[in-house]
């Protein structure tokens, strides 16, 4: 795979990445990985440079706005369809391994 | 030495909607465990949020109670974090644009009026509800989407006295604008409060710790106090405080350090890309802000102005909107306002809480409380016959004149009659006419109860004092 982009100029840490997503990755996925994510960030540098003034900031690529709903109840699921995946349950509850705070 | 104390609250309030936030399962309290859970609220792939429109209102109406800038911008972010009561491994919350940001909240605290400042209120959703077991976690989703109001002060706090009368009068605010039902045992209100202490003649603040989700306000005073005694302490033996999460154990009566999480904050938030943005129009909050309802300092105000009542009743009476409205009923239709106030400030008060009932499950008719006044204001009842009228009216509801004409209490004002009960009074306790006259004035009060004794508490208590002390001094 050829590169498209300017390496990244700082190094990303992707054991962090991989811990904060909660994925484990071997020595062979951390390498490939690495190169991948800082080609990503290289990409995001060279739009970086890219001459923004005057435009505004957009959370969404769509133009629109204010879709909302009315405070109308409707039917939840029912309590067995909805526990149907629970690989584990106890009394009407989802059951995990104990949360430690 | 002296010290300075730092304190700050996120008080989070579950908002008052029929449905929940993204989805349309019932908001209630109390339902059989995962009973009000769909596809959203369990974060099901490929399952969309919408938003609840009343939601935003709920939150605008609370920014324009609490004088807030309302943002005609905001949108929704993701907050990422792993936890099993967040099926979506994100929260989704408001980052860089909430609803309303400024504003404050007046606090009195024994006549030392001051402003805490307000940094932002932002709208973003409850998590589920985790039950530990010895062994395993058990989760119910019911709670995971209720609308929840982030209200966030400025480190504007200085004592736990000031914090309790900020969390009273913004309790009494939401409720005034019936935006949360506000039942602390039920969780609507819960809070993250931030503190931290310093030499008073030290500038910069000191490191603040964090006690986290604190549910009755009782506990937030006194976690406040033997955090702030804590971090002194540690000061003065010229230790270090550590910014950390704790919590508070109420039974020890302490707080203590929570595990530090791992690579903590690191919260990446990101712009929601299945929520659209939200502009408000200018007509929409002010329509809005028309619909503002009067708030307690304003009552309190109104009620002194209209009903010529001490500061002190308006305070009592205002501090919950309920009472409020009970006694301007009954006040309307009465001439004696004060009195009125006396009768709901003493026996409805006690009579209520004594039988853990709200105002609004009161079977005394503000109609009857007013009769029950009159009754003793023409004299033809006394005080203590009213008192058993009136907890027999609040057993039943009754109509004070039946009861006191059922129970013969109607009160002997005649003369006569009294003068020949006191007759009697003074033949059988010569010991304390003898006290009486050897100059211990407070003898009477005994004789005086005789007599009621012997009326079964008919008698005028007045009328039969003046007489005793004729009798005696004569
Ligand atoms: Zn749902």
């Amino acid at each position: 795979m050829s590169k498209a982009y300017s390496s990244h100029t700082e190094k990303i840490d992707v054991e962090y990445v991989a811990h904060l997503a909660r994925i484990k990755l071997n020595e062979e996925e951390r390498e490939r990985f690495q190169a991948q994510l800082e080609e990503i960030l290289g990409y995001v540098d060279q739009l970086k440079t890219l001459n923004v003034e005057g435009v505004d900031p957009m959370a969404h690529p769509f133009p629109i706005q204010n879709v909302f709903r009315e405070d109308k109840t409707c039917p939840s699921l029912d309590h067995e369809v909805a526990m149907k995946n629970a690989p584990q349950k106890r009394n009407g509850h989802f059951m995990v391994p104990k949360i430690v705070e | 030495m002296n010290y300075k104390v730092t304190i700050g609250l996120e008080t989070h309030v579950q908002l008052k909607t029929n449905t929940k936030v993204w989805c349309s399962c019932a908001n209630v309290y109390g339902h059989p465990p995962n009973t009000d859970i769909c596809l959203i609220c369990l974060g099901y792939p490929g399952s969309l949020p919408v938003l609840n429109k009343e939601a935003v209102r709920l939150t605008v109406m609370t920014g324009l109670m609490l004088g807030c800038n309302i943002n005609t911008y905001s949108k929704f972010d993701r907050k990422s974090y792993f936890y099993p009561d967040m099926p979506k491994n994100y929260q989704i919350s408001q980052y860089d644009k909430p609803f309303c940001e400024g504003g404050g909240v007046e606090i009195d605290v024994d006549g030392d009026r001051k402003r805490v400042s307000l940094t932002r209120i932002h709208l973003e959703e409850d998590v589920g509800k985790n039950i530990h077991h010895e062994s395993a976690s058990l989760i119910d989703f019911n709670r995971a989407g209720t609308p929840l109001m982030e209200i966030v002060t400025e480190p504007d706090m200085e004592s736990a006295d000031e914090v309790f009368a900020y969390l009273l009068a913004l309790k009494q605010i939401l409720t005034y604008g019936a935006v949360s039902d506000c039942n602390l045992e039920q969780g609507n209100i819960r809070c993250d409060v931030n503190c931290s202490v310093r030499p008073a003649d030290q500038k910069e603040l000191g490191t603040k710790t964090e006690i986290k989700n604190m549910n009755t306000f009782k506990g937030v005073y006194r976690a406040l106090k033997h955090e702030i005694q804590r971090q002194i302490d540690v000061v003065e033996k010229g230790g270090v405080i550590h910014q950390e999460a704790r919590r508070w154990d109420d039974l020890a009566g302490v707080t203590t350090a929570m595990r530090p999480k791992e690579y903590a904050h690191d919260y990446r938030y990101l712009p929601d890309p299945d929520l659209m943005s939200v502009v408000l129009s200018d007509e929409q909050v002010s329509k809005w802000r028309e619909a503002l309802p009067e708030l307690p300092a304003a009552r309190r105000s109104r009620l002194v102005a209209e009903y010529n009542i001490p500061e002190y009743d308006a305070k009592v009476l205002a501090a919950d909107k309920a009472i409020a409205d009970y006694y301007e009923e009954a006040a309307r239709l009465s001439d004696h306002p004060k009195v009125v106030s006396n009768w709901i400030m003493t026996e409805v008060l006690r009579a209520l809480s004594e039988h853990d009932r709200g105002i609004q499950q009161i079977k005394i008719s503000p109609q009857y409380l007013v009769d029950l006044v009159k009754l003793v204001d023409d004299k033809t009842i006394n005080m203590p016959s009213a008192k058993e009228v009136f907890n027999q009216m609040f057993e039943t509801g009754e109509n004070p004149s039946t009861i006191v004409e059922h129970k013969g209490l109607v009160q002997v004002s005649d003369t006569d009659a009294i003068d020949a009960l006191i007759v009697q009074v003074l033949e059988e306790h010569p010991q304390s006419v003898g006290d009486y006259r050897n100059g211990k004035k407070n003898a009477a009060q005994f004789l005086v109860g005789q007599v009621m004794r012997l009326s079964k508490g008919k008698a005028n208590p007045q009328i039969a004092m003046e007489a005793i002390q004729k009798k005696l001094n004569s």
